[in-house]
């Protein structure tokens, strides 16, 4: 039509190439591949035996925390529960780099990490089941968050606290590969990057938010490059790797604690079992034919051949420590079993620091009736 | 005493704040170099640097975020959101988190955070810049929602909420900023929380009111004397928890009352002192129980907000209503 400005003959800008080279991301960090074979033998050496050791007993504790939970779900003996399984490197690995000093914000699939900076399984119970005393964590960590998002922007702020206090700690954080779509997640790691704060951010991405393959979440080909956007530098890991998982999140809060700023990780990774013990049933949108390259690549199959091997790992000591743990569980729920109920009296009075004049009022006639 | 602003009650009581207290923190959008867009953080920044009062990135749920983190490492955070319209942004960190941190935690951790944001019709703004949104965060637990009317309460409040150790959303209101002036004491001094006043002693009906329309009861009040009905005006300043006694005090005394609100009428601060009243001093009424309100619609376009608002004269043709019942 005259008039129109005709078409350019070359453009000025070629978007498809753009489109093309966000697929070129670096191949996932791994230190022990999937057939158990060393394939960063440099950072494997910096280990001693007694640390892979620790590794190994750390994952194993995971699972077994886990196996026993799901008992306990499965006997109508817990509350709400996110299965672990097959967590155990990118849980362990990133928990274990850290300081106790450290200020944990975990999701509610993040309770093995949680019991690990301090909580006690007693509490990690009674938080599951819904009673206050769960959330007395003695070590610097909040409750498990379930507005999923909210712990990012929170984590850039007490990692604002930790360095206007000057003190010699991150804040690291937790969500899945759902997580990363909430505006929350970028706001928490655009803020740590506009304010240089000490905040490591983990995304596990076990490839599915409930029933929704993480390919939906987002066209962005891995989730770790969704730190650019906030200018922090990011890696994704092999996250059924526990030395890899370990080395990565080490080396992230080497260079936090130094003072450069905020990182994130994605930890490659797969939930063998429900979403949760809610209710979720994985075969209505999982195959088995999908999940098993990812039940091959068990975190705990190749640790434990490589231990095996060293002839520093046996089936008896492995059985030994399941039972341990399991029976460590047990005496957990019996503890939990023994809390006293909550009264609505003091759930009235820890609403404020000092209850107004209308609460106090509600206060005294529940105590009445309580008192009964 | 110095004749202040609203505005400027508010800057000095962050001013007192900031110097009193280092744990104080204020951040928002544009309160550091620019001193804020209506200006209650000018010269702040200047004075107590860039640690103590600085700019964020321009989100509310993240600025929200950070405050709560603050709280956590044992800050004490005064975020601002530049409007009320934008809590929406962040409902979620101060209903859903920072409200539930004394509760989760078994009061082992908590949020002394206080939220300044500007809100209220009569100045012409965009749209979602005046809206009233008390009534989203009244119902909220663990939540303060204080509303001053005047400069003097406008720095005591301001100072109580910041000394308080829970959450408090601080509405300040837009259309009074800079209309009033009232002589302030220059120094510290409180307003105490969760208390109304009684701004005008009256003995034939009451009329509780906050924020911008307590000066509309005011006027009406006044015209009303000459006509000799005497009213008796009640500003609740913080209109979450309400202070019923105040109220059932005073409707003990004229046994008629009038609530009045900016807000629209649904499920607002007006019912839930109306359902207060019902429920435990219905027999002090001899007549229903007057409402004044906004209508139901959403907040007006500017050209549009003189019919919406009430202001005084429905004010005095409600109290009629009810006198002459």
């Amino acid at each position: 039509m005259k008039g129109m400005i005709e078409m350019a003959k070359k453009s000025i800008v070629d978007f498809s190439k753009i489109k093309k080279n966000l697929s070129d991301i670096p191949k996932p960090i791994q230190v022990i591949n999937e057939h158990a074979e060393i394939v960063n033998q440099d950072i494997f050496d910096t280990f001693s035996d007694e640390q892979l050791l620790e590794f190994m007993k750390k994952m194993v504790w995971e699972r077994a925390l886990h196996e026993q939970t799901m008992n306990f779900s499965r006997q109508g003996r817990m509350g709400f529960y996110a299965p672990t399984a097959g967590e155990e490197a990118s849980e362990m690995g990133t928990v274990l780099a850290m300081e106790k000093q450290d200020y944990l914000l975990p999701a509610y699939r993040d309770i093995p990490q949680l019991i690990q900076h301090g909580a006690t399984i007693t509490q990690a119970y009674l938080w599951s089941r819904g009673h206050v005393k769960g959330n007395e964590f003695a070590g610097r960590s909040l409750m498990p968050q379930i507005i999923i998002g909210a712990a990012y922007v929170e984590t850039a702020g007490v990692a604002l606290g930790l360095k206007k206090n000057g003190e010699n700690a991150i804040a690291f954080s937790y969500t899945g590969d759902g997580g990363t779509s909430q505006g929350d997640s970028y706001e928490g790691m655009n803020f740590a990057g506009a304010y240089q704060v000490p905040a490591l951010f983990i995304v596990q991405d076990n490839n599915y938010a409930i029933s929704t393959p993480r390919s939906k979440q987002t066209a962005a080909p891995s989730l770790a490059q969704k730190a650019v956007a906030c200018g922090i530098p990011s890696v994704q890991v092999d996250g059924m790797d526990i030395v890899a998982c370990y080395s990565v999140a080490k080396a992230a809060r080497d260079y936090i604690i130094a003072g450069n700023g905020p990182v994130m990780i994605e930890t490659l990774t797969d939930r063998y079992g429900a979403h949760s013990s809610a209710g979720d049933d994985p075969s209505r949108y999982r195959t088995k034919e999908e999940q098993q390259p990812w039940l091959d690549r068990d975190p705990l199959i190749r640790l434990r051949q490589i231990l095996t091997n060293k002839k520093l790992w046996s089936d008896e000591q492995e059985e030994a420590l399941v039972k341990e743990t399991k029976d460590a569980c047990k005496e957990a729920i019996k503890e939990a079993d023994q809390t006293e109920p909550e009264k609505v009296s003091d759930m009235l009075k820890r609403t404020f620091e000092v209850p107004t004049p209308e609460l106090q009022d509600e206060i005294a006639k529940f105590e009445e009736k309580e008192s009964k | 005493m110095t004749k202040k602003s609203y505005i400027q009650a508010i800057t000095d009581a962050l001013d007192i704040m900031l110097k009193e207290d280092p744990k104080t923190l204020i951040f928002g959008e544009d309160v550091g170099k620019n001193g804020g867009v209506f200006r209650t953080t000018q010269g702040l920044q200047e004075k107590y640097g860039e640690d103590r009062v600085f700019d964020t990135p321009l989100a509310e749920s993240g600025i929200m975020g950070l405050a709560i983190g603050l709280g956590l490492t044992d800050w004490r955070p005064i975020p601002e959101i530049q409007f009320s319209g934008f809590t929406f942004e962040a409902v979620d960190s101060i209903a859903g988190q920072m409200a539930r941190m004394r509760f989760r935690f078994n009061n082992k951790k908590h949020s002394p955070i206080t939220i300044r944001s500007p809100y209220g019709g009569g100045t012409h703004t965009a749209e979602m810049h005046s809206d009233n949104l008390e009534n989203f965060f009244t119902g909220v637990p663990g939540l303060r929602v204080v509303m001053p009317s005047n400069p003097y309460d406008a720095k005591g409040l301001l100072i109580s909420s910041i000394e308080n150790n829970d959450p408090v959303l601080f509405l300040e209101n837009l259309k009074l900023y800079r209309s009033m002036k009232a002589d302030i004491p220059d120094e510290k001094y409180t307003v105490p929380l969760d208390q109304a006043k009684v701004v005008q002693a009256g003995n034939d009906i009451t009329i509780v009111a906050y924020g911008a329309q307590v000066q509309e009861a005011q006027h009406a009040a006044e015209d009303l004397s000459k006509e000799n009905i005497s009213c008796e005006v009640i500003d609740l300043c913080t209109v979450s928890p309400i202070d019923t006694a105040t109220i059932f005090q005073s409707i003990a005394k004229t046994h008629k009352v009038v609530i009045v609100q900016e807000a629209q009428k649904m499920a607002g601060v007006g019912a839930q002192v109306a359902s207060e009243i019902g429920e435990k001093a219905i027999m002090s009424l001899d007549a229903p129980i007057g409402r004044v309100a906004a209508p139901n619609t959403i907040y007006p376009f500017a050209l549009a907000e003189e019919v919406w608002i009430p202001r005084k004269q429905a004010i005095i043709d409600k109290v009629k209503e009810i006198i002459n019942y």
